[in-house]
């Protein structure tokens, strides 16, 4: 229906559950019932059956399973996506806890679609490029840099996939299967990591000692005592 | 080797265990051999256990119970909060309040200024040294 309907308020007042507080025939003279068979002749209009279509003639198919399998039920459960946590916010200093730079103070940008976190380094001040990290391995640290005028919109998940090599299977590439190129980095995402780490730099340097603190690794020490510690 | 603080009325002390941890109480009154009443201006009056009160070196004027109106201004004249603040005591637990809310940018700021500092001493030491040869 095109036309904005407003709520649908019911006639009939519930008193309790299942009551009403009118009767069958009063609701009748209330919803105009009469009215309507007045307007149609004398009795309520209605459509007549619509003839049946025909439908196209189904072959049986060339082939079918000798059992019947039962099939598995439908699951319509859409995941949803990640919570960030209400610490980590764009610009936040996180720290690395698993995997290669573990220990490794950094920048976050922001939540891609599949709700892994987007961070950088920057890559001059500790070697951590733009790099897709999960939640569950970083500690958020209540540091927060201003990169409002950072653009990182171009980096989605896509950007980060691997690219797919179709190898041809002949001979000559059995033997030259030990001479594999060394995968370098395309040059577009290397000026891509310069371009985007300008900007946070520049919001870096405006706090002091900021650089230092990202070049450096977060260990712990001898009396740290981790569930005590604020970051 | 005397016991030079005593449980009297008017001592101030500071809560070391339970909800009232680290507060400074006033000692009002005595009600038996292990409990004292004891009052603030920030709680209602109530019974401690002396083993729940270390004794500080201020003391205050004061008479048995007095009103909570009475115990302020009391608290106000003999400036109770500055005297804290500025022993040596008061001064450590401030310190050591701020060291345990630092974050952790904070922390390697800290870290930076040590280092700085202990050098300048280091340079000041050798510079000495040199001109006092042992």
């Amino acid at each position: 229906m095109a036309k904005s309907e407003k709520p649908r308020v019911s006639r009939n007042k519930e008193l309790i559950r299942g009551v009403g507080r009118f009767s069958r025939s009063k609701m009748y003279h209330k919803r105009g019932i009469w009215a309507l068979k007045e307007k149609n002749g004398g009795s309520f209009p209605r459509h007549d059956k619509q003839p049946p279509q025909a439908k196209a003639v189904e072959k049986a198919p060339k082939f079918y399973p000798a059992d019947d399998e039962p099939k598995p039920l439908i699951n319509k459960r859409k995941p949803k996506p990640t919570k960030l946590r209400s610490s980590i916010t764009p610009g936040t200093v996180l720290i690395l806890l698993a995997g290669r730079f573990k220990g490794k103070r950094v920048v976050f940008l922001k939540q891609l679609e599949s709700g892994l976190l987007l961070v950088t380094g920057p890559f001059k001040l500790n070697g951590v490029p733009i790099r897709r990290v999960n939640q569950a391995y970083v500690i958020a640290t209540s540091t927060k840099i201003d990169i409002s005028t950072v653009d990182a919109s171009k980096f989605t998940d896509k950007y980060f996939e691997k690219e797919v090599v179709r190898k041809k299977k002949t001979e000559s590439d059995f033997f030259e299967a030990e001479k594999e190129d060394k995968k370098t980095l395309p040059t577009e995402k290397k000026e891509d990591q310069k371009v985007l780490d300008a900007v946070v730099l520049q919001a870096v340097e405006s706090v002091p000692d900021l650089n230092q603190y990202l070049s450096s690794r977060f260990s712990l020490r001898s009396g740290m005592k981790p569930h005590e510690l604020v970051f | 080797m005397p016991f030079r603080r005593y449980v009297e009325i008017g001592r101030v002390a500071l809560v070391n265990y339970g909800p009232d941890y680290g507060k400074l109480v006033v000692i009002v009154d005595v009600v038996d051999q292990n409990r004292a009443l004891v009052d603030s201006p920030k709680m209602v009056r109530s019974q401690m256990n002396f083993k729940r009160l270390s004794l500080t070196d201020i003391k205050i004027d004061i008479s048995r119970v007095p009103k909570k109106k009475v115990l302020i201004e009391a608290m106000e004249s003999a400036e109770v909060q500055k005297r804290w603040e500025n022993s040596s005591w008061g001064r450590k637990l401030i310190v050591q309040k701020r060291r345990a809310e630092l974050n952790d940018f904070e922390r390697f700021k800290i870290m930076l200024a040590k280092i700085k500092r202990g050098a300048l001493i280091r340079r000041e030491l050798s510079k000495l040294k040199k001109e006092n040869p042992v």
